[in-house]
């Protein structure tokens, strides 16, 4: 089921949470909405589900204006953050609910449900937990159990807020593959909403970068991590380095540096930021041309990698540096040493920073 | 040395709870005084109640309380609380959910006036609803133009105690529904349960124990309710009486084992009430505690 979502409008009181939202949501995709806490990510998952209406703007389902539709006739499957599993009802019950509170004449049999409930439960592999209470089971498999509540009414797209917010970091890792295997299983349509990049980067076929109610940018995790719109999407997809720049007919000097901006041959000079990831920087143990001289300030290995925070020479900035920690040995550099860095790819915004 | 050893983690395990316990003085001097106080306050009345209901047997008792005032009493009495505890828990659920779930202008001199009833003293009550609907009152005229009465008569023994009543169930419901908020309704929506089937499946279940425990407390004011209802009753014997006031009729008129005998009803039904709210609690403490 494709999702459309077309000049969506939201306020609370005088904050807009929504701002003229636009966006298209393919059959099959696994579509993250990723943003900075109160970027308005759950309010729209919130009116795509039906949970709250938007103030204005159209969502089509297939085409088909839902607007107006309540929320229990739309057939979506909704993930809450902290699971709102029926407290009082056994695994089975819960994921039993949406079977057996159909209308009689669309209800299946109770053996039926009751076949249904165990497969969802075997896919989510929590066949064992049937007769329990949902306090008795952990975060994890709780957030597995609303999973499988969700599915058992087949829904024509599955709604994740925060799926694995609630959990550690191990879980989660291991929750958000599982997911992504399920996905591919059963290529429901589904967005999930998380305000974790790494997150939406390993699992989502497509993001949704939002902050202050808009969309900053919209496409597949390599589009958005690569060639990032601007430079809020810049900054919110991973660490990064920021140096002034003189942008002049194609080219940046950043201090000594030159590099190609092929997107601004036709620009005056002026003023802009250079956008340099601290993965994305080579260091060396001699001059080489061009490169900026520095001091290792710090240098602390973090399992495999190696992190650096450099001091440059001329103007005292500090800069973040990751490297493979087989690489850093070959330079044989210490703590308190120099070196001399050479961004090895650079991404210039125009304007005088954010 | 060895011995040493061995023997310090027992003295520092025994002297472990010393540093947050009293000294025992101080326990059986709080119990004690609760213990009397209790005694003389509750256990030493109610005795009395029961010790002067069946002073003279209970043939007498019997007799004092299947005479016809006092039946007439107790159906008007067991009356009301069939009108009145149903509408004050829809009420309190209604108002509960309207706090709990919405947000709008207001919630919270809402929630304040929801307390009025335990604010006002009941003769004030009284006094209130003679004014509104008494034949002098601002309703009066219109009232006895079509013929309906409400003031010394039934009608407006209900409406007293309905008023008297009204925050036991919502005062109970509020805190509960607002702790519980509203994602498994919003998750029941979602699976495709209607509004109906939502509130029967989920949220009834959710605030079942709340609920009976304001029912029960409802129940027992109701039954217990006397300055209100002496002022619009107009103390019609036989009529306009319920059990506290025929309690009163009769001790005015030194019918001292009858209305011993009327009181112990009202009494037992108190223990009744008790016990089913000790119950509840037991559950929900259960329910707590697997939760
Ligand atoms: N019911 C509400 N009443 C008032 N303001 C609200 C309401 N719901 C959301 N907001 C506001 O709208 C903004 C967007 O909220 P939303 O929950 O969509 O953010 P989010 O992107 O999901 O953030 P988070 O990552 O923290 O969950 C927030 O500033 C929030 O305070
Ligand atoms: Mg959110």
């Amino acid at each position: 089921m494709s999702i459309s979502i077309e000049q969506v409008n939201k306020r609370f009181g005088n904050f807009v949470a929504l701002d003229n939202v636009n966006l298209a949501i393919k059959t099959g995709e696994l579509t993250a909405l990723l943003g900075p806490s109160g970027s308005g990510k759950t309010t729209l998952l919130r009116i795509i589900a039906g949970l709250e209406q938007a103030d204005s703007g159209i969502i089509r389902f297939n085409n088909e204006d839902i607007t107006g539709q309540h929320v229990s006739e739309r057939g979506v499957g909704f993930v809450f953050q902290h699971y709102a599993l029926f407290k009082h009802m056994t695994v089975s019950e819960n994921v039993a609910y949406g079977l057996t509170v159909k209308p009689k004449k669309f209800r299946p049999s109770k053996a039926e449900i009751a076949k249904k409930v165990n497969n969802l439960l075997e896919l989510v592999q929590l066949g064992w937990t049937a007769d329990r209470y949902p306090s008795q089971l952990s975060g994890g498999q709780r957030q597995r159990i609303a999973l499988a509540r969700a599915l058992a009414v087949e829904p024509k797209m599955l709604l994740l807020d925060e799926p694995f917010g609630a959990l550690d970091a191990k879980v989660r890792a291991e929750l958000r593959r599982w997911l992504r295997r399920l996905h591919d299983e059963i290529h429901v349509t589904s967005v999930f909403v998380t305000h974790d990049q790494e997150e939406a980067l390993e699992v989502a076929d497509r993001i949704v970068v939002m902050n202050k109610g808009r969309i900053e940018q919209d496409g597949t995790p390599e589009q958005v991590y690569d060639n990032p719109a601007n430079p809020f999407v810049y900054e919110f997809l991973g660490n990064v380095n920021l140096f002034h720049a003189r942008v002049k007919q194609g080219q940046s000097s950043i201090g000594d540096l030159q590099v190609p901006s092929p997107e601004y041959t036709n620009s005056e000079e002026q003023d802009g930021l250079a956008y340099v990831r601290p993965h994305e920087i080579d260091v060396f143990n001699l001059p080489q041309p061009d490169a900026i001289k520095v001091k290792l300030d710090l240098v602390t290995i973090v399992g495999p990698a190696v992190r650096l925070e450099v001091l440059a020479e001329s103007d005292q900035q500090l800069i973040h540096i990751e490297q493979p920690k087989e690489q850093f040995k070959q330079l044989n550099l210490k703590q308190g040493d120099t070196a001399w860095i050479l961004p090895r790819y650079t991404k210039v915004f125009l304007g005088e920073g954010i | 040395m060895s011995s040493l050893a061995q023997t310090q983690p027992a003295l520092a395990a025994a002297s472990l709870p010393k540093a947050t316990a009293e000294p025992a003085w101080v326990k059986w001097t709080l119990v004690t005084v609760a213990l009397t106080f209790l005694t003389l306050f509750l256990v030493l009345p109610l005795s009395v109640v029961l010790y002067g209901a069946f002073e003279l047997g209970v043939k007498v008792w019997w007799d004092a309380i299947t005479e016809p005032d006092a039946l007439a009493a107790i159906r008007l009495t067991l009356f009301v609380l069939v009108i009145v505890v149903p509408l004050n828990a829809i009420f309190g659920i209604a108002i509960a959910w309207a706090i709990a779930k919405f947000e709008f202008k207001g919630k919270t001199l809402l929630i304040s006036i929801i307390d009025m009833p335990f604010a006002i003293s009941p003769v004030v009550v009284g006094l209130i609803f003679v004014i509104l609907f008494g034949s002098q009152g601002w309703l009066g005229p219109w009232l006895s133009a079509h013929d309906i009465k409400i003031v010394f008569a039934v009608p407006g023994i209900i409406i007293v105690i309905l008023f008297g009543t009204l925050p036991f169930v919502a005062r109970e419901l509020i805190p509960l529904m607002q702790q519980q908020g509203k994602e498994e309704e919003e998750a029941s929506l979602t699976l495709g349960a209607s509004g109906w089937k939502t509130f029967w499946y989920v949220t009834l279940p959710n605030i079942k124990w709340g609920l009976i425990y304001g029912v029960v407390l409802c129940n027992a004011r109701a039954m217990g309710e006397f300055g209100a209802v002496a002022i619009v009753s107009g103390r019609i014997r036989g009529e306009t009486n319920t059990m506290p006031l025929h309690i009163e009729v009769l001790y005015n008129e030194y019918m001292f084992t009858a209305a011993f005998a009327v009181s112990s009803l009202l009494t037992g039904l108190a223990l009744v009430t008790i016990v089913i709210k000790s119950w509840v609690e037991y559950k929900d403490e259960r329910r707590h505690k697997t939760a």
